[in-house]
């Protein structure tokens, strides 16, 4: 029983959205306020959090954001009212490791949260015997699923990890955003690209990346992404 | 372009000028000419007359009665001689005989008529005579004698005088040639003041003709100096004024619609958060209809359904308010279009029911935005699945040399679209009577298909195809973009 934190500001669809994930064997918390769902994620536990990106209050952005400062490991699925490019962005380069646009099915709802959770849960198939492989600076702990560089420890979230994974698994070759999709995200068509590019760009800054020349990831421009040991 | 130029205002203005000075000129010149030439030649002639009359007043007398052949030359010889220049040729006759002043002298210019003249009548006669190009003035007088009662008395003797009019003729050619010359800088002056009068129209022409060009070009706070109060200025003025108006309703109408965007905008958002709520619960409320009374669970499927539909209508809406907005943007992906379209087909479970005609793998490669080009199949495919009928064939060609051009074209095999319907049928919540009634779609599917494809840079057609059914074709330019590295490794 997956246990869900839904972060909803609106009595109805947080009363809709919990009744449904309830049905979907969900075991479900729902929190009206930002604050209530930070305070819940001590009490409550979660593996993984519903946050809605327009909140009262503290933003959901901010949510997001004070949610990563407690645990990196979390996965979050953004739910947005708004599905303008610019939001969806914003919210993907603050951490979420996907979102949707309501209104949603419950159906997606919960397949989406299974998806991110089975992500979240092991490493990415195909990475081959559990390992760890050094480039440069950076160590990538395939069994322990740690990432360090120059020595210290860098915490990943659940898709900055895949997504690392799945590329360092195979130097130098060229890997299409529809294919990253469909290994990270696990979306079996058109996803959407963004998911891919705001991800590479968060897995850069906390890799300290130089904005202008990355060390292990680079872009392949109009195609995809690669990863390069230096 | 020349033909155009002659027509112009500037060479207009030249030729009404130049036609108004050579006009003026001429008119004048001719006036002047003629009062002068009638002064000149009346002058010379009253002389010559006045002189003549003198002459035979006083050498007449002497002329011996009846006169014989050497009697009349000598006379003639004599009333010659009273023109010092001596260009005087003087003719004297009496009855059969004449002797002239100069021997041999057949006078050519002496008309029978003024012969006849002089013959009935005691009055001087006179006639000018142009022969050869050289005038000439011929005087006819009769001698008579006074007789103690006064009456007077024909003689007989008559004389002519033939004058040269040279100097006059001369004094008439320069007045002429005086008239000629005046017309040249005339006419220059003319064309010189025309060019500066279609300067003084064509500069605010000009000006105004490219302001309005601005304006057509949408720049609609295109305004011109206005200088002076001619006809020109208020011209000017008006067309500010008309600019000024024309930016005010531009600026009300754009404002209208930026509002009724917004609206539809916010409506359509508003509508998400009671909708989010409603579609979360759809799963609850069909797994529950099965243990309901049939009427509360036809219900209560009913409300699931339409929930799902009007959460379609939303989607499409706030998509469509989207490219209203200009806010709709490509996020372009070198793909391969064939598996694109094949990926869209299996996703929604068409793969069975859609006859796919694709090219091989990597022959239809290009630069577009994948969730663009999946709703543009999705939306075609899907409309020939509900209003068309089956089979339906979807058809992916590349056109063009080096595959420029992807072409896709969906048919279906349903009785067609109207010939009064195909013009619209890309146009919002457009539903025929016929097939084309309440139904999954929201009416707002193939315009947002338009829509996409055009941000391609693309095209859509709707047609019927000859052997039946509807045919819609897409066009789309294929980008490629050489795979530059933006940080070579």
């Amino acid at each position: 029983m997956p246990r869900v934190l839904l972060i909803e500001d609106d009595r109805a669809v947080r009363e809709g959205v919990a009744l449904a994930l309830r049905r979907q064997s969900h075991d479900v918390s729902a929190a009206a306020t930002g604050e209530d769902g930070l305070a819940q994620l001590r009490s409550f536990r979660p593996d993984i959090v519903v946050l809605d990106l327009m909140l009262p209050g503290m933003p959901g952005l901010d949510v997001c954001r004070g949610i990563r400062a407690v645990d990196q490991a979390l996965p979050i699925i953004m739910a947005t009212a708004r599905g303008d490019e610019v939001d969806i962005v914003i919210g993907l380069e603050a951490g979420a490791d996907d979102y949707v646009v309501k209104p949603v099915t419950a159906r997606v709802l919960d397949a989406r949260i299974r998806a991110v959770l089975r992500r979240a849960g092991g490493p990415p198939a195909g990475t081959g015997l559990p390992k760890i492989d050094t480039y440069g600076e950076l160590t990538v702990d395939r069994a322990g699923l740690t990432v360090s560089l120059g020595g210290e420890s860098i915490s990943l979230a659940p898709s900055e990890l895949r997504l690392l994974l799945t590329l360092s698994a195979s130097p130098g070759q060229v890997f299409s955003r529809q294919q990253l999709l469909e290994a990270v995200w696990e979306h079996d068509f058109h996803g959407d690209a963004r998911l891919v590019d705001a991800c590479v760009k968060r897995l850069r800054t906390k890799m300290a990346e130089p904005p202008r020349a990355p060390r292990y990831i680079h872009t392949v421009r109009g195609f995809g992404y690669r990863f390069a040991a230096p | 372009m020349k033909p155009r130029r002659l027509r112009g205002l500037r060479a207009r203005l030249v030729v009404a000028f130049g036609l108004v000075a050579g006009v003026a000129a001429a008119t004048t010149g001719a006036l002047t000419f003629r009062e002068a030439r009638i002064g000149v030649l009346q002058q010379s002639q009253d002389a010559v007359i006045g002189q003549l009359r003198a002459r035979l007043s006083e050498r007449a007398p002497e002329l011996p009665y009846p006169p014989g052949e050497s009697t009349l030359r000598r006379f003639a010889t004599d009333v010659a001689a009273a023109d010092t220049s001596g260009s005087w040729r003087v003719l004297v006759t009496y009855r059969e005989l004449s002797a002239s002043s100069v021997p041999g002298d057949t006078f050519a210019e002496l008309t029978p008529a003024v012969r006849t003249a002089v013959a009935s009548s005691r009055a001087t006669v006179f006639q000018r005579v142009n022969e050869g190009g050289r005038t000439s003035l011929v005087v006819g007088m009769s001698v008579t004698f006074g007789e103690p009662d006064g009456s007077r008395l024909a003689s007989g003797v008559r004389v002519f005088l033939v004058v040269p009019q040279t100097t006059e003729q001369a004094y008439v050619d320069a007045l002429v040639s005086a008239v000629e010359r005046a017309m040249v800088p005339a006419l220059a002056l003319a064309v010189v003041l025309a060019l500066f009068a279609a300067r003084g129209v064509l500069v605010p022409v000009r000006a105004l003709r490219h302001a309005t060009r601005r304006m057509a070009e949408g720049r609609l706070d295109t305004r011109l100096d206005v200088n002076g109060s001619d006809e020109l200025a208020e011209l000017s003025h008006a067309f500010n004024e008309t600019a000024a108006a024309l930016e005010t309703s531009v600026a009300e109408l754009r404002e209208m619609e930026a509002r009724a965007r917004r609206f539809a905008a916010d409506v359509s958002h508003e509508l998400r958060t009671p909708l989010a709520a409603m579609s979360a619960v759809t799963d609850v409320l069909d797994e529950d209809a099965a243990r309901l009374d049939p009427d509360t669970a036809t219900a209560v499927r009913l409300i699931s359904e339409e929930t799902l539909k009007l959460a379609r209508l939303v989607d499409d809406l706030m998509e469509m308010s989207r490219f209203d907005a200009g806010a709709a943007v490509l996020h372009l992906d070198e793909i391969d279009l064939a598996e694109s379209i094949r990926r869209t087909l299996a996703a929604r479970g068409w793969s069975d029911t859609v006859n796919a005609e694709l090219p091989p793998p990597d022959a239809a490669r290009g630069r577009v935005d994948p969730r663009r080009l999946d709703v543009v199949v999705a939306n075609l495919v899907g409309n020939a699945l509900r209003h068309g009928a089956a089979p339906v064939g979807v058809r992916l060609e590349v056109h063009g040399s080096d595959a420029r051009a992807a072409v896709i074209g969906v048919r279906d095999s349903g009785p067609g679209i109207p010939d009064d319907v195909l013009p619209h049928v890309f146009e919002r919540f457009y539903k025929s009577d016929t097939a084309r009634s309440r139904s999954e779609g929201s009416g707002l599917g193939l315009a947002i298909t338009a829509e996409n494809v055009r941000l391609h840079g693309g095209t859509v057609r709707a047609a019927n195809h000859p052997d039946g059914g509807a045919l819609f074709t897409v066009e789309l330019p294929l980008r490629r973009d050489e795979s530059t590295e933006e940080h070579p490794s």
